[in-house]
């Protein structure tokens, strides 16, 4: 693998709220290389959209304080001025969220909205960009994609309306394009049209997905890497064999126990279990505690430290059994993609135990 | 469990729409369902979005008017019932909405939702009792009773839901319909509802439609399950069955399109990826319903509409000419549609 | 069985004792101390009211409003009290004094007390307001609430008939009322009343169309409420936030109605002052002497202002949500915390 598309390091987001300062964001840190998707795992109240909505500057300044690193080819998105973030976003990095339809404008036309799209960053004729998008709209599976131009947003289903929100996210091919649970909304079977749409687009033109869901079943299909977030820190992060088959943390365990399996609904005993689901609810980020961010909830805590001191983001893969502790979180960045290690930030890492 | 408890037969909810330029059309959001509910048995409904499960569960209810067709509940026609007995009616057959943030009057604490069937049916005379009983039915779905004087704004969605459940409960049902009820939670929080539900459905006896679009969900929570496609029931039958060995390809489709979070499985799974999407319940297709996005379309679900018919397992049923008709499945390609492999 | 309502205990209990709901896994031991428990109460910890003012209490605004407000319906109940000297004598020789400190607020072309006549006005106009506003506020909600909750026929009809009183030029209504019924504060009031009608009508309507829809009013309906219990428990207070807002503007444009009327023969009959009056007899000497038409100006404005200040404040502090936040914001935080106790269980 090649130089890394997104580098992000050590980003924090401090939100004012009515309730005090919260610390949405706490430390970040991830690679996003060419091709690779990179998929941030959490529930609501994580951090995880937020993390995001920083890197491309659209938090409202007057609430959000945003701090540390991110390197988007070369250039540092969170010191750049104003307009040259603006001509960064479309070619740099695209964007879907999860609501098509409060993405695309209702009164324009779906073709209107994405030659403007393609004209705001480049010099092209309005004949030429209309071209581009109705090659963009084929590109996407849009059904006679030249009539489509003229129709709009109202006139196409959740599913439809979502690849043209792609189809503009890609007009400008970005290096980078970021999911905010783009599939949260659509049923299943359209779900998997698009998943499959976003993989082959990404191996035709090596962009790197940020992939943003709360969904761990989307992200077993999607990802190469994940990365688990909760109280806006990382908890764990690896490769997606890891961190799904193999997870150390227990919140991600409590996350995996919470989901019914399709696969293997009946237990041993032919009943159907009741699922492992996480007790109480995540912390508000007004009011974190003072130790591992997931105490409060956490069924083993069987470290003294747990309570009172943060645990660093520690790599638990056989090599970490050697020396405990591990590495800490800031060494473990290679640019190579290959042995990517599985960390966890917990005191309570488990050996190495495949789930069930 | 075996005596049925709700039972719709050719059940029909038509709206009608005013159509732009056109006459006005008809959006057959519930068109021709017949589906017993047995007594203390958990029925899982599936579907996807527009396809009318929520219109059948609100229908069974008669929460929403039915245009044709009848629904019995424990023996009674539901549709011819008066005033008086819809009302006993209500108090037997609860309901549990989607949206945890729009099911619950902000304007009412805890308390006055929960005991608001209570005071509706005269079931507690007296505030305390009241007041008892919502404490019971508090703790009963997992809260703190101390509660019961705040307003719903000030708890989280899954706390709200059992709220919610709490008022579904308070007339001591025997049927309760959960609409998507868990669809607007959080994943853990899903889980502790999911658990909820099934320890109230064993505790009380109660008898449980479970309406969403999460066949996992579904699958995990139900003894039998149905799938409804733009309108109708495609395939009922026990939820092994229909969970792992599907009769009709839309069941298997969408069974092959929930992702499963074992990246191992995900990639050995062979996924059948629908093309195109769900047609307008306002413009059915003729013949098999289903036909439009078929990878298996042949001779009659051009014409025929197929009907439910034994396939597969003992008590599964699958409306699919490939059970019914003679002929072997043909794999064709019409126009927008493809046959995977 | 069938679904006849039963008049004795609910049938539900009748197959077997045990299907009463009962907390499963408490520990042993645990079902006494739930007896031994208080009951909670149904309603919150404080009285509604008592919260309500407190929290009006601690809105600045709001709170000054409704002291000024207070202050002025104090010196209209007992405007006699207030306006010792003889409003209504004409005095030649004081005619048109500015402001000083035998007559405050000067004296108009007949050489009366301006003082004195606005606060006789102030009895004559708040009397004109409150009534117009609360008929127009009862009728006209009544009316909006029946056709936006029912709709269809019943919405027609309704409607349709404050549609008709809309499109009547609102002077010419009024005139009509007060041809038909004769001059009079109370007359002029039941006519203003009659023109802003309609727009409670509206403006109800409008709200309920959205609330109707609200998931808790099925919800509410799902456990077999009538529709007078859902008309009365969740789509009025739910809907009642515009219409707050509304009754403090109309209160406003009711004075001015009021004035209007008045100043066309209609409203109060001379000499008796209102402020409409005063302002309407003012006007024409607004060059000469400013002070004539100022200070019942004044007295609208300032009365008007407050009518809306108040009215921003109670449509905030009826809604529980903004109430959590002014109460102090760690308290939802609070219960959400502490709300779930064995649920995982």
């Amino acid at each position: 693998m090649t130089a890394p598309v997104l580098e992000v390091e050590d980003l924090r987001v401090r939100l004012r709220t009515p309730r005090g300062p919260a610390d949405v964001v706490n430390g970040l840190s991830y690679t996003v290389g060419a091709g690779e998707t990179v998929a941030v795992v959490g529930e609501s109240g994580s951090g995880k959209s937020v993390s995001v909505l920083a890197l491309l500057g659209l938090l409202p300044a007057r609430v959000a304080t945003v701090t540390g690193r991110a390197v988007l080819q070369g250039e540092d998105l969170l010191t750049m001025p104003p307009q040259r973030l603006r001509q960064v976003r479309g070619p740099g990095a695209g964007m879907v969220f999860q609501d098509p339809m409060t993405s695309l404008n209702p009164v324009l036309t779906i073709g209107r909205q994405l030659v403007e799209g393609i004209r705001a960053h480049g010099d092209v004729s309005k004949q030429a960009a209309r071209g581009r998008a109705a090659e963009l709209l084929r590109e996407v599976g849009l059904p006679d994609p030249e009539r489509a131009l003229d129709r709009y947003p109202h006139e196409l289903s959740g599913g439809m309306r979502q690849r043209v929100v792609i189809a503009i996210a890609l007009s400008n091919s970005p290096s980078l394009l970021i999911a905010d649970e783009a599939t949260t909304a659509l049923d299943v079977t359209v779900q998997a049209q698009i998943i499959d749409l976003v993989e082959k687009l990404q191996d035709e033109h090596g962009t790197g997905v940020i992939w943003i869901t709360h969904d761990l079943g989307v992200v077993a299909g999607i990802a190469d890497r994940v990365l688990v977030m909760y109280g806006g820190r990382c908890v764990e992060d690896g490769t997606v064999d890891d961190v799904l088959e193999r997870p150390a943390h227990p919140y991600t365990r409590g996350l995996l126990g919470s989901l019914p399996d399709l696969a293997a609904p009946v237990g041993p005993d032919g009943e159907v279990p009741e699922l492992t689901a996480v007790p109480g609810l995540p912390p508000p980020p007004t009011d974190l505690p003072p130790g591992c961010v997931f105490w409060p909830r956490c069924p083993v805590r069987a470290d003294p430290r747990c309570e009172t001191e943060q645990p660093p983001l520690a790599v638990v893969s056989r090599a970490a059994a050697a020396g405990p502790g591990g590495a800490t979180a800031s060494g473990a960045h290679a640019g190579d993609g290959a042995g990517l290690p599985h960390r966890a930030a917990t005191w309570c890492a488990e050996e190495e135990v495949p789930r069930g | 469990m075996g005596d049925v408890l709700v039972s719709a037969r050719g059940l029909e909810v038509h709206f009608p729409v005013r159509g732009k330029g056109k006459a006005a059309g008809v959006l057959r959001a519930v068109d021709g369902v017949d589906l017993d509910v047995l007594r203390g048995e958990t029925l899982g409904l599936v579907g996807e979005s527009g396809c009318g499960k929520s219109t059948l569960g609100n229908a069974l209810l008669r929460l929403v008017p039915p245009t044709g067709g009848s629904v019995t509940f424990d023996g009674t026609d539901v549709t011819s019932l008066d005033r008086r007995g819809l009302k006993e009616m209500r108090r037997r057959a609860g309901m549990v909405f989607q949206d945890p943030f729009a099911s619950l009057d902000p304007r009412r604490t805890v308390a006055q939702t929960v005991s608001e069937p209570l005071e509706v049916h005269g079931l507690r005379s007296g505030k305390r009792e009241r007041a008892t009983r919502v404490a019971e039915l508090l703790e009963l779905v997992g809260l703190d009773p101390a509660v019961a004087g705040r307003y719903p704004h000030e708890f989280s969605g899954g706390q709200r839901q059992r709220v919610g459940i709490a008022r579904a409960l308070a007339g001591e049902p025997d049927f309760l319909v959960c609409d998507e009820a868990i669809a607007s939670l959080d994943v853990s929080v899903q889980a502790q509802v999911l658990n909820l539900l099934r320890r109230l459905q064993r505790q009380l006896g109660l008898t449980l439609l479970f309406i969403s679009h999460d066949l996992s969900a579904v699958r995990h929570i139900s003894d039998r399950i149905a799938v409804m496609y733009l309108g109708r029931i495609v395939e009922i039958g026990p939820a092994a069955a229909v969970g792992s060995d599907p009769q009709m390809p839309y069941t298997q489709a969408l069974l092959s399109a929930v992702p499963v979070p074992h990246p191992a499985k995900e990639r050995a799974r062979e996924r059948i990826v629908l093309r195109g999407d769900v047609p307008s319940p306002s413009d059915v297709p003729s013949g098999c319903r289903f036909r439009t996005r078929c990878p298996y379309v042949f001779e009659p679900c051009d014409d025929v509409d197929p009907a439910l018919q034994p396939a597969g397992a003992p008590g599964q049923l699958a409306a699919c000419h490939l059970h019914g008709v003679e002929g072997t499945p043909v794999t064709r390609t019409p126009e927008g549609v493809t046959a995977d492999p | 069985m069938s679904i006849q309502p039963t008049p004795g205990p609910p049938p539900y209990q009748e197959p077997d004792g045990e299907r009463r709901p009962e907390t499963p896994e408490e520990p042993p031991g645990g079902s006494p101390q739930r007896e031994s428990r208080p009951p909670p109460t149904l309603r919150p910890a404080r009285p509604r009211w008592q919260e309500t003012l407190s929290l009006l209490a601690h809105n600045p605004t709001a709170a000054i409003a409704s002291v000024v407000l207070l202050l002025i319906v104090v010196v209209a109940v007992f405007d006699d009290t207030f306006a010792s000297e003889g409003a209504n004598e004409i005095s030649v020789t004081d005619r048109l004094q500015p402001p000083s400190w035998e007559h405050p607020f000067g004296t108009d072309d007949l050489g009366r007390d301006i003082l004195s006549r606005v606060i006789l006005g102030a009895s004559v106009s708040l009397r004109v307001g409150f009534l117009a506003v609360g008929f127009a506020l009862v009728v006209g909600t009544l009316i909006g609430l029946l056709a936006g909750y029912y709709g269809k026929r019943v919405d027609d009809v309704l409607m349709r008939f404050m549609d008709m009183l809309f499109a009547f030029p609102a002077v010419l209504l009024a005139i009509a009322v007060l041809a038909v019924r004769g001059p009079g504060s109370g007359n002029t009031a039941l006519a203003i009343g009659i023109v802003y009608t309609p727009i409670f009508a509206r403006v109800t309507r409008a709200s309920v169309l959205g609330v109707r829809e609200e998931v808790y009013v099925r919800a509410s309906r799902s456990v077999g409420a009538s529709d007078w219990r859902i008309l009365t428990r969740h789509i009025l207070p739910n809907a009642a936030p515009p219409i707050i807002v509304q009754t403090s503007i109309s209160l406003a444009f009711a004075v001015l109605a009021e004035a209007a009327l008045s100043f066309l023969g209609l409203g109060t009959q001379p000499p008796n002052p209102s402020w409409g009056l005063m302002l309407a007899e003012g006007r024409g000497f607004i060059e000469l002497a400013w002070w004539l038409a100022f200070f019942p100006g004044m007295a609208i404005f300032l009365t008007v202002l407050c009518f809306n200040l108040l009215g921003d404040g109670l449509r905030d502090v009826l809604d529980p949500r903004q109430r959590t936040q002014m109460a102090g914001g760690s308290r939802a935080a609070g219960a959400a915390a502490a709300a779930e106790t064995g649920g995982n269980a």
